[in-house]
């Protein structure tokens, strides 16, 4: 720990590129979202083309959501929390450099290689061996500054949000290396090294953990820094914090197996995939407590401040995501939720509900700090996109919450004589209306994003508006947030 | 799995779960209040200060919650390695026991079908209803639901059969499916391609449709050389092989020039799955008498 030297600076031309970045692929992939939804309501928007039918489209849209808006967003708000909150720069502008251009070609291979029909199968990995090389490498180069900024900060403690980006970025790395270990045969062809269950086993601890440590450990990271922030509040509890981080990470590894239930996966495996997974529901919302308390004394600035509204909301889908995940790892609800709408609603209520709308939030309060503004060039259009935001989420989230217990039962009603009851086609018949109902609800979240990018737009393009590549680092803050609730004499926990 | 290995396993679940006890535990037991206090820890990272609350009773509790629960539950089923759970679980037991329920509870209905003749069956409305719940579940994804077929499966409503139509033959494609193999270029892999469109045109002839008589000439002693072996040398089929009559202009494939080009050059491969396994011989029965109905069998008296 050392004193920050006069020439000391942030380095905040990667995070404005990620910021950017992030809000172009959130267009990008969300319209791709949209277009496959339609596609389920009018399949002549497939346009008997293989490059535009829903198989190829619907890998590209989840791999641009997840990993080209969701990746730029936690390379963004990495990079911003974790100079600020070590109070030092980045330890190397090039490496920085290079992850940004590294991870915009992986999404540009993405965008070319997977409507071209290349892909290894394997869901949420369908990158082929070339490029999961270069991801490979950019990562590596990632957690080389991450944790080396780390090392070189000026603060005695590391945050918490460091905490979960850090396990973000060791977890992403061991899982995208094993899950992708594959045989080349070709230029963009490759077979994995393994087979059958094991191949499917590999794949869910990656598949699930992708949820877990990207779309979870990360984003947290992203709510420890940015709800403190926008609300002026402390933490809620230091304790609470040490509790879910490490409960967490130790539970979430162990969960993937619940993809897998009746399935050839030996039975203990299922098993144990369950009940971590049931233990999961605690340290979860260990994590949406402290971040809902961090607000409780502030509640009234919900009303005027739509940033915080995002994050809030993002909390609380957040808890609800992971009340419904626990309770679908359960055998016997598995039985009725797998291969049903059910699946889609709940992981869309957490990739709207907490990933998108955490990020929104954010980035709204990010984009400024890094353009040297005080806030958004239109207060009033990020209350417009919440709203948009929200309804989007929840009609989206109903519909196929509806339409998979319509499935789950119509698929296992029985007739008098033992038979089925319906047939796979009249579940279809039946679900059409959700299918409108989910491409409304895209829709105006699509449109939300899209007020976002023009709001975006207008505040980078404002006279005043400055690149802030080189910000000073702030002299250490020895005011405190509420003065009357501080104490100096720094109770350190006992565990 | 080894013993061994049983054991590792169960050390590390169990471990796991006995982690995620203490862990709340440890941090609660040296909690200075149950209050919240709203004192500062003293850390502060970019502004933001980190308080020494305890975290939550009701959270506390139903954090323990969830670990009994597991607990509880790796005790009743299988989870830590070999063991196999108090209540002896395994799903293939469960989906045995469903089994053996349903046959239960279903097997009189379709016991008390398999008493009548299947062409009395055919016309008996309550049966057919039974019936064709039965192919609605099992045979309509490929045939379609009015059994009416698609390109590859055949057409079940035209009393044209591939196998065969009697009660037996049906009977036993239902039960143990059927594998049709034709090869490419026939049995005369020395075809030219000209060849091939000479017995093309040839086929066409067989079925009165249009085509180049001079090719169809040509094509004729071809015909006889590389497909006659299965086909016939009338070109009327064979059911014991699965080889269709190519003169009734009925085409699993296509009838088109260029469809039946593509069955002589690259072959075709039918794969009709044997339901035994999903099917009881009673329902087996009671299907016949349904396929037997679609193709109008139960009119013609036969």
């Amino acid at each position: 720990m050392q004193s920050p030297g006069i020439s000391e600076t942030y380095n905040y031309k990667v995070v404005r590129q990620f910021a950017i970045a992030s809000v172009v692929w959130g267009i990008v992939g969300m319209a791709v979202g949209v277009l496959i939804a339609a596609q389920l309501v009018w399949p002549a928007l497939n346009f008997d083309l293989p490059w535009t039918s829903f198989g190829r489209l619907r890998p590209l849209h989840t791999n641009a959501v997840i990993f080209a808006f969701g990746g730029s967003v936690l390379f963004a708000t990495s990079y911003y929390i974790v100079q600020r909150t070590c109070q030092v720069r980045l330890c190397s502008d090039r490496a920085a450099a290079f992850t940004f251009w590294g991870w915009q070609a992986v999404i540009i291979a993405a965008a070319i290689s997977l409507p071209m029909g290349f892909t290894t199968t394997k869901e949420y990995a369908e990158l082929e061996w070339p490029i999961n090389i270069l991801i490979a490498v950019v990562w590596l180069t990632y957690a080389w500054v991450f944790f080396g900024t780390i090392r070189r900060r000026r603060t005695p403690h590391i945050y918490v949000a460091n905490w979960f980006f850090g396990a973000f970025v060791i977890t992403i790395a061991i899982l995208h290396v094993v899950n992708n270990l594959a045989i080349p045969v070709g230029p963009m062809k490759s077979y994995s090294i393994y087979s059958g269950t094991i191949d499917a086993m590999v794949q869910w601890w990656y598949g699930h953990n992708a949820v877990g440590f990207f779309l979870t450990a990360g984003f947290l990271g992203v709510m420890y820094y940015f709800i403190p922030k926008q609300a002026n509040r402390p933490i809620y509890s230091y304790r609470l914090s040490i509790v879910h981080f490490w409960a967490l990470i130790a539970t979430y590894v162990w969960a993937g197996g619940h993809h897998l239930h009746y399935s050839p996966l030996p039975e203990w495996a299922q098993t144990a995939s369950m009940v971590m997974s049931i233990i999961l529901l605690a340290p979860s919302w260990g994590g949406m407590i402290n971040g809902i308390m961090t607000l409780s004394g502030a509640w009234h600035k919900l009303r005027t401040d739509p940033i915080l509204r995002f994050l809030i909301v993002a909390v609380s889908f957040y808890g609800m995501a992971t009340f419904e995940g626990p309770l679908m790892s359960i055998r016997s609800v598995n039985a009725l939720s797998h291969n049903t709408d059910w699946t889609v609603g709940h992981v869309h209520s957490a990739a709207l509900g907490w990933v998108a709308m955490i990020s929104f939030g954010a980035l709204y309060h990010l984009i400024p700090k890094v353009y040297g503004l005080q806030q958004m060039y239109r207060v009033s259009w990020i209350n417009t996109h919440f709203w948009l935001a929200l309804s989007g989420t929840v009609l989206y989230t109903v519909a196929m919450w509806v339409n998979g217990l319509i499935q789950g039962l119509m698929t296992r009603a029985v007739n008098d004589d033992g038979t089925l009851t319906y047939s796979f086609i009249e579940t279809l018949d039946a679900s059409y209306a959700g299918y409108i109902v989910r491409l409304i609800g895209g829709g105006l979240f699509l449109a939300g994003m899209l007020l976002m990018a023009w709001n975006v737009w207008c505040t980078v393009r404002q006279d005043d508006a400055l690149s802030l590549d080189n910000s000073p680092v702030d002299p250490p803050v020895e005011h405190s947030m509420d003065p009357e609730k501080r104490s100096h004499d720094g109770v350190e926990v006992q565990a | 799995m080894s013993d061994f290995m049983s054991l590792i396993v169960a050390f590390l679940i169990l471990g796991v779960v006995l982690f995620c006890w203490w862990l709340p535990w440890i941090v609660r037991r040296n909690q200075p209040s149950d209050q919240p206090t709203d004192k500062s820890v003293g850390h502060n990272f970019d502004g933001i200060e980190e308080l020494d609350n305890p975290v939550p009773k009701w959270w506390y509790y139903g954090y323990l919650a969830t670990v009994v629960f597991s607990l509880g539950y790796l005790v009743l089923y299988p989870g830590l390695g070999n063991y196999p759970g108090l209540l002896g679980w395994t799903q293939v037991g469960q989906y045995e026991e469903e089994r053996a329920q349903a046959d239960e509870k279903y097997g009189v209905i379709f016991s008390a079908y398999a008493q009548q003749p299947v062409l009395q069956l055919a016309a008996d409305e309550d049966a057919m209803a039974a019936g064709q719940r039965l192919f609605a579940n099992n045979c309509a994804q490929c045939h379609g639901s009015a059994g009416r077929g698609f390109v590859g499966f055949p057409n079940l409503t035209d009393d044209n059969w591939q196998w065969g139509g009697s009660e037996q033959a049906i009977k036993h494609t239902l039960k143990h499916g059927r594998r049709g193999n034709m090869p490419a270029r026939g049995i005369n892999p020395n075809l030219t391609d000209p060849q091939l469109e000479d017995i093309t045109h040839y086929l066409l002839q067989l079925n009165n449709r249009e085509q180049d008589s001079d090719a169809a000439e040509q094509g004729q002693p071809l015909y006889v050389q590389a497909c006659a072996a299965c086909h016939g040398p009338q070109a009327t089929g064979n059911t014991a092989m699965g080889a269709p009559d190519l003169t009734d202009d009925i085409w699993l494939y296509g009838g088109s020039f260029d469809a039946i080009m593509v069955s002589l050059l690259e072959g075709r491969q039918g794969h009709m799955p044997g339901q035994q396994k999903f099917l009881s011989e009673d329902q087996i029965h009671l299907l016949t008498a349904y396929v037997l109905r679609l193709s109008g069998r139960h009119e013609n008296g036969e």
